[in-house]
Order: C-alpha cells, then structure tokens, then sequence
C-alpha cells in the first residue's frame, strides 16, 4: 500500500478528479445540512446511537449468540467466518452446493473488504454488482472510492464513454442521466432474471428478531434480496443492534447524515425465510476480519460504532482533495484512517493516522459522535509506540528534552535568532523546513521574545 | 482580576507581539497581568503526534506552574484545548481542576468579563478565520465576531467556506505537505477574493501558515492575532 501522502499527491495532479471531488461532497454537504438542521432533536438522537453502539459492543458476545438464534429458528443458516478468506470459502461452497454460477449483487462494503467477488470469480462463479455506481467500478475494473458513492471520482461524460464501450447495445448512449440509467437497466435485467443467486451485506442485523436490514435507493438491491431462490448476507460482527427500537434511532441517523434524504427510497428488511415468498434458502455469514482485535483497544473500539454513513468523508477538507484512492481501502476518509489501521493492524498502515489536520469537522458531523480526531491521535500514539528509533522519534525527544527547562528553552530561543536571515539556507535543505518553504514563506526571528520583552519593560 | 498569562512557544519565540498585545489589552481594562518565567510549551506538538510520554511530562509541567492561579488566559485556542482536552487523557494529576481556569482571550473578556466592546480601535477590512480549534475544540463560538463588531473603523468582511480548515494542523503541514498546501491555497484565494487588508484569528500558529501563504503569493493582505486588532486604539 502507497503512503497515503503519495497517493494523495497524485490525486492533487488529477484536475478532473478535484472537479469531480469539489463538486459531488458539496453538493453532498449542503444536502445534508439541510435535512439535519430541520431536526429539532437531533443531538439528542446522535447522543442515543452513540449510547446504543456503546451498550451493543460492550455485549456484542451476547447479541450475536441471540442474532444466531433468531436466524436460525426463522429458517436461515448461520455461518460464523475469522476472516476474510474463511468468509469468501463459507459463501463458494454455499453456491457450489446450490449449483449456483449466476449471482448478483447488492452494493456491499463488507464484500469488497474481503475481496469476494475476485474469490467467487476464481471458482467460476459470476457475481454482478447492481448498485449502478458500483456496477460502473465493476465493468471498469476500477476501485470505490467513497462509501456511499462509490464512482464519485468519475463524471458522466468518463460514464458515458465506459457504458458504449462496454455495455451491449449501447453505443449510442448520450451522457444524460436518463439515459445512462436506462442503458444500466437494461444490462441489469437480463441478470436479474438469471440470477440463482443474491448477494447482499447489511446495513444493520436486529438480534431481537434475527431480522437483516438494507437501505438503498435505487430498488436493485431489493431485487437482489427477493428474486433469485437462493440468499446470502455477509455482515461484519458489528453491524447488530440489540432490538427494533434501537433500529428506529439509526433509520433516522443514517439517511439525513449519508444522502441528505429525510428517508432512503428503499429499506428491505427480512426475517429468515417465509414461504412462497422470496428466496427459498437463506445464508447469514458473521464476519469478524479484525474487528474482535479493533474491540480490544478500549479507546480504539469507538470506530465500531461507524454506521457508514460517509458524513465525516463528505465534510473532510482532506479527503475532499485526496479523494478516496489515497486511503488504500474500501474505507476511505477520516473513518477509513482510524479503521484501516485497526483491522489491518498500525504497523502495516503508519501513514493513514497522520492523514488529517485534527480540523475536527468530521466529528461535529458523525451521527453517532464517533471522537475521530481523539482516535487519530490515539492511533498515532501507537504508531509511535511501535516505531524505535526513526529520526522523527528521536527529534521529537530532543524538543520534548529542550521545552521541558526553562534554561533550555531559552538557550534554543537565542540560537533560533542567529538564524535570522537564514531562510535561502533552510529553504535548500531537506526535511521539514523545506516542505514548509515549498509553499510557504518562514516567519522571520524578531529581535526580541516575548519574555525579554516582558523583563524590560 | 489577577491574570496569569500564558504565551505558546512559537509564540515567544516568533510573534511576541500578540503576547504583548494580550498584555497591552488587559492591563489597559484594569487587570493585573503575570507572567511566570518558568513556563514554556503545554505539550500540544507531543500530545497531538503520538508521543504522549513527552507530553505527560509537559502537561505536568504546565499544572505544576499554573496550579495556583485563578484564571490563565492564553492567546490561542489550541493551546487551551490541548490543556483542556488532552491533559486528563494523559492521566495529568490536578488537570481536572485547572483546565476550566485556562482560557483562550476571547472567552475571558467576552464569556468570564462580558465585555464585547474592549475600546478598541482599527482602522481596516477584517477577514475572521475562525480555527478549528477556536470552533470545533474548545468551541468559543461567535465571542471573537462580537469583539470585533465593537472595534471602531473596523470593517468586518465574510469569504466563502471560513469556517473550513486553513491546512496547518502542527505536523500535518509538513507530513501531508500536498494536501496542506492544496488547502492553504483555497483558503489564500478566498481571503484574496474578500476583498479584506487583514486576516485575523485567534491563533498564531494558523495565522503563521495563511501569512506565509499569503506572503508567497505576493498578496498584500497581513495576518494579525485578535489580541493585535483588540489592543489598538485610535493614535
């Protein structure tokens, strides 16, 4: 994986990409803004899914034992996966069992984290994305880059080009979004009507009931969930809430904070199986991949609470200009920074911690008041924690030695001022002075500090 | 009142004079003015990259000094949210009590003293950057807006997307050097566009990035700490 200052450093030369970024997350922003300031009791509703996150993870043991349950005593199987290649295993050998070749796809990041359509196709077995944005990636051979809308790094004009060359009988489609649709539909319904099989996630998995909810908007992902006989959910461990009235805090949560809707076009919600009525079999893969390590960092573990909503992505000043390639994952922005570190493990991720300038606007915005800065911090501390002597651990002691005695400090005062003037020299030198002259003039040293000013007066 | 000033590093070091001007200003309202000479940072550079053995021994440091006083006022909201925010996740003995004693200038005349109109006088185009730790970490909400109101011959401007991050963040400027000047840059430009001769803020270490930036782009505008615009008076 690239250091995260790399790859944003690409993505800052891509000029239609920060056309494309600037224009989609404001647009997004203002949405949202909109729809959760006519909320008269909104902090008491995010203050009430923190507190629900907070109570499920510390009981998560119990809720999934009692989400297995009710699964299963409403017709469904229950699979439990380690990580990602026993998930990927888990849902091939329920498709060879069923003979199954043909499945589509509701949009799904937890899928993407494993790679599972990479492993079904490996086995033969044909998974179509449906969601259209997600469906774009997919004939593009391209990677999401936001959670909730995947393409936005792509324009209508990039989709345009993409769908005549790829897509039968559309060669004459015209960038109009009418029109791009209609070409998706018509690619979409002859695999719906194939398909032996769907394949969704989970927004949230009530323990209560056994019951697994999707929103969406565009209604594939329903027909995803309904038609084909045979179903599959694979959901991270943290996706459960405890009972349906915790359901009714994050269904108000999640739409105003993702896309700025009072309420999602479509929320499926199934219990099992029911006879004579959608899939006749149905598979429910809980997926832990990290999160059990993320769940034992007492400070760490609030990033569980994440509903993916992509609030914090949108609001991101950095993320707005890095786009979400620069993360490195399938979860991009200040959410992706503090997860991506936990489910890999820090050492693997050092830079994504450091990806932000601690603004705080993702927090304000985080329906379930997820402290993103604190945990950027806290993860940073870690980084640190696992990185012995490198040049910046050792400078960094030397100023913490320095700030730390009065005489030392002053001392280090008096030497900066032999530096006045020095700005071409340090302007030419590597380091941290040079990629601050790069874009920046140096403050010059005054004549006098503060205190010796304050001694002579 | 008696109040115990506290001057950030870079501040000493680099731009005393809105340390002065913090002085100037309050001694001018009748307030008796300290400065203990033995301080010197709270910790925020250690405390906000991960090293947090260094900055437990600051912020110790920090409550050892000013454990006693009544109020300390420090002019930058940084420096105030890094003692109120961070000193109790270090585990800082006696950070609890002193934390709500610690705060940043405008909170102390506006929300301790409630003075919006501290006589002040400048003649100019102000642009206000609220920073993100002035409004998002230790929230001082409109308290500097309401100072600056009351400045006579002052001139208050709006740019576009103010309260949107400057781009410094402490080591962030240097670490995520691109994306830092990618934002600076926007932020340059809609100042630029405002049509303001200065750009304040309630810290100095925002306003050393957006002045460099500023400088770099060869444009005209000065960046001035609130303490600076707030301790003038008319000649």
């Amino acid at each position: 994986m690239k250091r995260f200052p790399d790859a944003a450093r690409e993505a800052l030369r891509d000029e239609t990409l920060q056309r494309n970024l600037a224009h989609a997350t404001g647009t997004i922003r203002a949405r949202r803004l909109s729809v959760v300031s006519e909320v008269g009791d909104w902090e008491a509703l995010r203050e009430a899914g923190r507190a629900i996150k907070e109570r499920t993870l510390r009981g998560l043991d119990r809720y999934l034992v009692q989400l297995e349950g009710a699964v299963e005593r409403a017709g469904g199987q229950v699979h439990w996966a380690r990580d990602a290649a026993e998930a990927n295993e888990i849902v091939i050998r329920i498709a060879q069992k069923a003979r199954a070749t043909k499945a589509v796809k509701v949009k799904s990041l937890l899928t993407d984290e494993i790679g599972l359509n990479e492993a079904l196709a490996a086995r033969s077995i044909d998974a179509v994305e449906t969601d259209f944005a997600e469906l774009i990636l997919q004939l593009d051979r391209d990677k999401p880059s936001h959670i909730l809308v995947p393409a936005i790094h792509r324009n209508r004009t990039e989709i345009r080009d993409l769908f005549r060359r790829t897509l039968r009988g559309a060669r004459d489609v015209s960038d109009d979004p009418a029109e791009l649709a209609e070409a998706s539909r018509v690619h979409l319904r002859r695999r719906f009507l194939a398909a032996e099989m769907g394949i969704s996630g989970a927004n949230f998995l009530v323990a209560e009931t056994g019951s697994v909810v999707v929103v969406e908007s565009e209604g594939n992902g329903r027909m995803c969930t309904t038609l084909p006989p045979l179903l599959v959910t694979v959901a991270g461990i943290e996706k459960v809430v405890p009972t349906w009235g915790d359901l009714e805090v994050f269904l108000q949560l999640l739409p105003r904070s993702s896309t700025g809707e009072r309420m999602n076009p479509y929320t499926s919600i199934w219990t099992g199986v029911t006879a004579g009525d959608g899939p006749s079999a149905f598979h429910l893969v809980l997926v832990d991949n990290g999160r059990t390590n993320v769940l034992a960092d007492t400070v760490g573990r609030e990033a569980l609470a994440c509903i993916r909503c992509s609030a914090c992505l949108n609001v991101c000043p950095v993320y707005e200009r890095a786009g979400g390639h620069a993360y490195g994952s399938v979860y991009p922005g200040p959410i992706g920074a503090v997860l991506t570190p936990q489910l890999r493990g820090v050492r693997h991720v050092k830079s994504l911690p450091y990806a932000s300038s601690l603004c705080g606007a993702c927090f304000d915005a985080c329906p379930v008041k997820i402290d993103i800065p604190g945990l950027l911090v806290h993860l940073r501390g870690r980084v640190v924690d696992g990185s012995h002597g490198n040049a910046e651990a050792g400078a960094m002691r030397a100023l913490g030695r320095m700030l730390s005695s009065r005489r030392r400090y002053e001392r280090a005062q008096r030497v900066a001022r032999l530096g006045r003037g020095g700005k071409g020299i340090a302007a030419r030198l590597p380091g941290p002075l040079h990629d601050w002259t790069r874009a920046r003039e140096l403050p010059s040293v005054p004549r006098q500090t503060f205190r010796e000013w304050w001694r002579a007066r | 009142m008696r109040v115990s000033l506290f001057v950030p590093c870079y501040t000493d070091t680099l731009f005393p004079e809105a340390a002065i001007a913090t002085v100037r200003l309050l001694e001018r309202l009748g307030h008796e003015v300290e400065f203990r000479e033995e301080q010197t940072c709270c910790g925020q550079i250690h405390a906000n990259s991960g090293y947090e053995r260094d900055a437990r021994r600051l912020a110790e440091r920090f409550v050892r000094i000013f454990g006693d006083a009544d109020v300390v006022v420090a002019p930058s909201a940084s420096c105030v949210g890094t003692v109120r925010d961070h000193y109790e996740r270090l585990g800082v003995a006696g950070a609890a009590e002193l934390a709500p004693r610690v705060l940043e200038l405008s909170e102390l005349l506006v929300g301790r003293l409630g003075a919006d109109d501290v006589g002040a006088s400048f003649e100019g185009r102000v642009a206000y950057h609220p920073t993100c730790h002035s409004l998002r970490a230790i929230r001082v909400g409109d308290k500097p807006v309401r100072l600056l109101r009351k400045v006579r011959g002052l001139d208050l401007v709006d740019f576009p997307h103010a309260d949107e991050c400057c781009g410094f963040g402490g080591t962030f400027a240097v670490k995520n050097a691109d994306v830092s000047a990618a934002m600076l840059a926007d932020k340059v430009a809609a100042l630029e566009a405002s049509g303001a001769d200065v750009v304040a803020a309630t810290d100095g270490s925002c306003l050393m990035h957006i002045g460099g930036g500023l400088a770099r782009s060869g444009s005209p505008i000065r960046a001035l700490h609130l303490a600076e615009i707030l301790a003038g008076t008319a000649a």
